[in-house]
């Protein structure tokens, strides 16, 4: 376990440190400088800036103390946001983004194992039509679209929730359930999938043959069986509300990591754009092997093969 | 009480040995794995249903560059004109709109002659929506289907070879796909458009970028179990080719992971363009997708709601065609999940 661990901790850091080069050299590749208005300005004046941001030098030496700030946590200074460091502006921003990230995951995962569960429960009734073409619509519906109806009509006519920024819980309803939609969808199609398949193993059997209540069943057999192969999904899930905050957080402006990912872009503002690849990267790599570690401890079968492997 | 069967006498006679049964003879028809796939696929209504919503959507689609030949075409003096559809008194439907309270006959208010009629309104610059829908739904698919292609070209030939050719070449490549897929898909098509700039061509490749992965990975899985068959064994010791044993004989056997999967990928790929597109990094103005409309219908949702809902529509309901079609074709190429 041991050996394991610590090789998948080498190919995290590897895979961040290929991802920052990557990044790095892209962005040296694309047109344009900090600079707004170069042609209005002196010699002098472009050459007092390029030292501020570090331009100056050679692009290996960029390269290198690159790579060394970001191991620390440093990813220089934005180009357009009033010239903070990344890392500030990255961290004023990560507390809302986490705090939805998580509601979605936890609401989205909740509801998404009840529906999921009674649908299979249920097989080839009403129910499991119903939720089905609900998690249908949810995997269909695009998160801006459904974020903007919810504002709407939720926020604007029946006034249930604020419209938008950022305050007290009430402001996280809205957005939480724009994102946690498609965890929904996708928890409980593979709930079903999972529980419809353990409904039908031999100790299932056994325990009807025992004569164990329905609900019994259900819950001590079933439930628990059919959710353990749940935490190979929460990896997806996450990129996904990675990528749904970033329209979502926009919609009900939410200063988030989200939002200053848009807007970064739309201005290239590249360091800021850089930092937060960085960060989406290892929030994600982290989670990765937060589930495999996770997994083969509640699933023996998995860490012995993980051992061979 | 009693019961009375009426039977006659020649019932009890012997069955002569002409009329016997064969009992050797196949009596239900031999399907090709298509065929009984199809057969499967009927079965299934709701799958059905969208396989010919699909088949609508992709016709009007297609022919769209003939009856939707002006998308571009603005007429400021017909700005923001609501839907209207003569001979239709429905409101939202006649040319109507609700201002300060009150809904007036917009088409009257900007002195629209009587003969012009927009049948879903047009946008803040006088452009025809309904064209402007046709041609971005144009788009959004073409776009899913060639980024799909793509993906598939490249996920099938990689994931191929990594587990015919296996050992350290396996190893390598597998750990490339592990690197691209612990990146979030959304950063890699970000940057992707930053490098490339907006259009049709990078936002494909962008998204094939990152989407050949899980197909690479699928068609590796199932050719490692089909390297060890006989019949590719046989193959290879009668001196087939490499390449021909790829074609002849794992393609067909990959195909059923393949389409599932392809199914799968469309909506993704059209969901992801219509992401990028809203956010303002994919297709640029003046040209339509389906994300550029609904971004810019969003912006007058609350007066000029049909600006958003026709498009959001119209991609949730591909989206959601999709993806029941693709739900049904994994029953119909997998029947071992079907009958659960």
């Amino acid at each position: 376990m041991a050996k394991y661990l610590l090789k998948r901790i080498f190919y995290l850091f590897l895979t961040l440190f290929l991802i920052a080069s990557i990044t790095f050299f892209l962005m040296k590749l694309m047109p344009g400088t900090p600079l707004n208005n170069q042609a209005k300005l002196s010699p002098q004046q472009i050459k007092i800036i390029y030292e501020h941001y570090g331009l100056n030098k050679p692009v290996w030496q960029q390269y290198i103390s690159y790579i060394v700030d970001a191991a620390h946590g440093n990813f220089g200074l934005s180009y357009q946001f009033s010239d903070q460091p990344v890392s500030y502006l990255i961290s004023s921003r990560i507390g809302p983004s986490l705090q939805l990230g998580a509601q979605a995951i936890i609401v989205g995962v909740f509801f998404g194992i009840i529906v999921g569960s009674l649908s299979a429960i249920r097989k080839n009734t009403w129910i499991d039509g119903a939720s089905t073409f609900i998690s249908i619509l949810g995997i269909s519906i695009p998160s801006f679209v459904l974020a903007i109806l919810l504002q709407y009509y939720l926020g604007l006519k029946l006034q249930w929730f604020p419209i938008a920024d950022w305050g007290g819980f009430s402001y996280t309803v809205l957005p939480t359930l724009a994102l946690a939609a498609s965890p929904f969808a996708e928890t409980s199609r593979f709930v079903r999938t999972e529980m419809v398949d353990v409904l039908g193993s031999d100790y299932i059997e056994l325990a009807k043959a025992k004569g164990l209540s329905r609900t019994g069943i259900v819950w001590h057999h079933a439930l628990r069986n059919s959710l353990i192969p749940l935490v190979t999904v929460i990896g997806p899930l996450a990129a996904a509300i990675m990528t749904g905050s970033m329209v979502v957080e926009n919609i009900f402006s939410v200063p988030g990591i989200g939002e200053q990912f848009v807007k970064s872009i739309l201005v290239n503002d590249y360091p800021t754009i850089m930092g937060v690849t960085m960060l989406y990267s290892a929030l994600l790599c982290a989670i990765l092997l937060l589930t495999d570690i996770v997994y083969g401890i509640i699933d023996p079968r998995i860490r012995i093969s993980g051992n061979e492997g | 009480m009693e019961e009375k069967m009426n039977l006659a006498p020649d019932a009890f006679e012997p069955v002569s040995k002409k009329d016997e049964l064969d009992d050797e003879k196949i009596v239900a028809p031999s399907r090709t794995f298509v065929q009984d796939a199809w057969r499967r696929l009927k079965q299934n209504k709701a799958s059905f249903i969208a396989l010919w919503i699909l088949a609508i959507i992709f016709v009007v689609a297609f022919t769209s560059p003939i009856t939707a030949s002006h998308p571009n075409e603005s007429n400021p003096n017909y700005a923001n004109l609501p839907p209207k559809i003569p001979g239709v008194n429905i409101n939202g439907l006649n040319g109507t709109s609700v201002v300060a309270g009150k809904r007036v006959d917009a088409y009257k208010q900007n002195h629209v002659p009587s003969k012009v009629h927009y049948t879903l309104g047009t946008d803040y610059l006088g452009r025809s929506l309904a064209q402007r829908i046709l041609r971005g739904t144009l788009v959004s698919l073409l776009i899913g289907l060639f980024a799909t292609l793509i993906d598939l070209i490249v996920g099938v030939g990689y994931g191929i070879v990594s587990a015919w050719k296996g050992g350290i070449t396996d190893i390598v490549m597998q750990r490339i796909i592990e690197v691209i897929s612990s990146v979030p898909n959304i950063v890699i098509m970000v940057l992707f458009m930053l490098v490339l700039k907006g259009g049709m061509l990078p936002i494909i490749l962008a998204i094939a970028f990152n989407g050949w992965t899980t197909m690479a990975r699928l068609t590796r899985a199932q050719t490692l179990q089909l390297k060890s068959q006989e019949y590719v064994l046989a193959a290879r010791t009668l001196g087939e080719s490499t390449f021909k044993i790829a074609i002849k004989h794992l393609l067909p056997n990959l195909s059923s992971v393949i389409i599932i999967q392809t199914m799968f990928t469309i909506p993704s790929a059209i969901f992801f363009e219509a992401f990028l597109s809203y956010i303002g990094i994919g297709i640029q103005a003046p040209t339509a997708s389906l994300g550029t409309l609904i971004s810019d219908g969003q912006k007058n949702f609350q007066f000029l709601p049909y600006q958003m809902w026709y498009p959001a529509i119209v991609l949730s309901v591909i989206m959601i065609a999709f993806n029941i079609l693709a739900d049904g074709l994994r029953d119909a190429f997998d029947p071992r999940t079907a009958r659960r």
